[in-house]
């Protein structure tokens, strides 16, 4: 996948799940914030590992465990970014 | 109100085949959590579990009779003959008619399930083995109890998910105290650990990939187990007059529901479910000497659990002897709280408390004697036995010496 279309599909994805429309959830929200609790952020992330077709490290007992940063949208779209990367091929 | 006893306890768990062999496993904190040996391993991310070994079927069933039976329902099966032999009991005719059956099961006959949809849509098959509904309905295992026993009363399943066995025990012991029956046979049974069982719990991210480390700061989330335990349940008047040995007293059991989340548990509901448990047993804060907790080693359940022990206990939470065996056997789900029942009659009967394994960090959000590591001996008047399940469902049973 374009790697220049995760921030877009990202914010889709989240939004989605905070029931917003993608224009309202600012880059810089935390997920908290647009209104996702724990059972949304899994939603999200089955719906952002089969979209990209990755495989996304998380715990919801330790969500730091897996070394990623998943409490804003931007960060959201970094993590993505590196996952994508580091799982291409 | 009638009094009820437990008269009887049979079992097939991970830490054992038997009640003999799951005591001695308890006491020496035997870990059965183990790499998952099932078809398809390779594609679970979560490759842990505490499955049932050294287990052979045909040792106990004919071919005709597995052919009904799901390894739930064998489970079920085997855990019972043992209670019943324990409990000295066969049902005569008359007895027949004032005795039933009410175990807990989550899952239904997951193996069947998993085999029937693997043929249809995996395999492109258009028919699939014509048991298959008899042997994967929730209320199959309860059923064969009825027909091996000959028992004419009342009997079903309850489902309510990881405090099913609870559930099926707490609704058994009021059927005898309000007269539905003299005996019951009741506790639970589970067998998930299929390739789409762990799949579905996967995908929810609350189980571990390292083990179940319950009240440890280091812990990662919970570890499934299967087996099952099954009990007699009697009217104390009708065991003292046959001259049953006599495991425990059911002195007490609650149900209670949080009415909040599907899934994350509220210390309200966990609390109200123990608080009403001793106030049924007549027991105060005092009288309890250990909780066999739900101790899932999830995030939130332990922190709430512990904070729910606090606010039921008081100052005397910190002279309770509280653990977690979901960190030996795993968590059963459906049939968890049966054979956590035998860790409690263990504790009463013989003194010895089974240990929080894998304890390595404290966790100021679990603050309890968690008894670590190691079994303890202790002098134990009163248990609880805790079970908090997804949708808020909570049951408790308070179990005392006779």
């Amino acid at each position: 996948m374009n790697t220049d279309t995760i921030p877009e599909t990202v914010t889709r994805i989240l939004a989605e799940q905070a029931l917003l429309d993608p224009e309202d959830v600012a880059r810089d929200a935390t997920l908290e914030g647009i209104g996702l609790d724990s059972l949304g952020l899994v939603e999200c992330i089955f719906a952002i590992e089969e979209t990209f077709d990755i495989t996304v490290p998380f715990n919801a007992n330790d969500p730091e465990a897996g070394g990623l940063d998943l409490t804003t949208v931007d960060s959201v779209i970094e993590a993505v970014r590196g996952l994508v990367k580091a799982q291409a091929g | 109100m009638g009094r009820v006893v437990i008269t009887g306890a049979g079992t097939i768990n991970p830490l054992g085949l038997s009640v003999p062999e799951t005591y001695a496993a308890l006491a020496r904190g035997d870990c059965a959590i183990k790499p998952l040996d099932i078809p398809l391993v390779e594609r679970l991310s979560v490759k842990i579990g505490a499955q049932v070994a050294g287990f052979r079927p045909s040792d106990h069933f004919d071919a005709k009779a597995l052919t009904l039976l799901d390894r739930f329902s064998q489970f079920a099966l085997v855990a019972a003959r043992e209670a019943m032999g324990a409990a000295g009991l066969s049902a005569d005719p008359e007895l027949a008619r004032r005795m039933g059956a009410v175990l807990g099961n989550s899952g239904g006959g997951m193996t069947t399930q998993d085999e029937a949809f693997r043929a249809v849509y995996e395999g492109g098959k258009n028919r699939v083995h014509p048991f298959t509904v008899p042997r994967l309905m929730s209320n199959a295992p309860t059923a064969y109890l009825t027909m091996e026993f000959g028992l004419r009363g009342p009997s079903f399943t309850v489902s309510s998910a990881c405090a099913s066995s609870n559930h099926a025990m707490a609704q058994a012991a009021a059927m005898i105290r309000g007269g539905l029956a003299d005996v019951m046979l009741t506790g639970g049974t589970e067998a998930m650990l299929t390739f789409g069982g762990i799949k579905a719990w996967e995908g929810l991210r609350v189980l571990s990939q390292t083990g179940c480390r319950a009240f440890c700061a280091s812990r990662d989330g919970m570890v499934q187990g299967e087996g099952a335990a099954v009990f007699v349940f009697e009217d104390y008047d009708h065991a003292r007059a046959r001259g049953a040995p006599i495991l425990a007293e059911v002195a007490g059991a609650s149900m209670t529901s949080d009415a909040g989340d599907i899934v994350v548990p509220t210390q309200a509901g966990a609390a109200s479910a123990m608080a009403r448990a001793l106030l049924d047993a007549g027991l105060g804060p005092g009288d309890v000497d250990y909780i066999n907790a739900h101790g899932t080693g999830t995030a939130a359940n332990d922190r709430t659990e512990t904070a729910a022990i606090r606010e039921v206990f008081g100052p005397r939470a910190d002279d309770l002897l509280v653990s977690s065996t979901k960190t030996l056997h795993g968590h059963l789900i459906g049939g968890t709280g049966a054979v956590e029942l035998l860790a409690c009659l263990m504790a009463l009967n013989e003194g010895v408390v089974p240990p929080t394994a894998h304890y390595r960090d404290p966790d100021p959000a679990c603050d309890l004697d968690i008894v670590a590591n190691t079994a303890r001996r202790a002098k134990v008047r009163a248990v609880l036995s805790n079970a908090f399940a997804f949708g808020g469902m909570n049951a408790v049973l308070a179990l005392t010496k006779v």
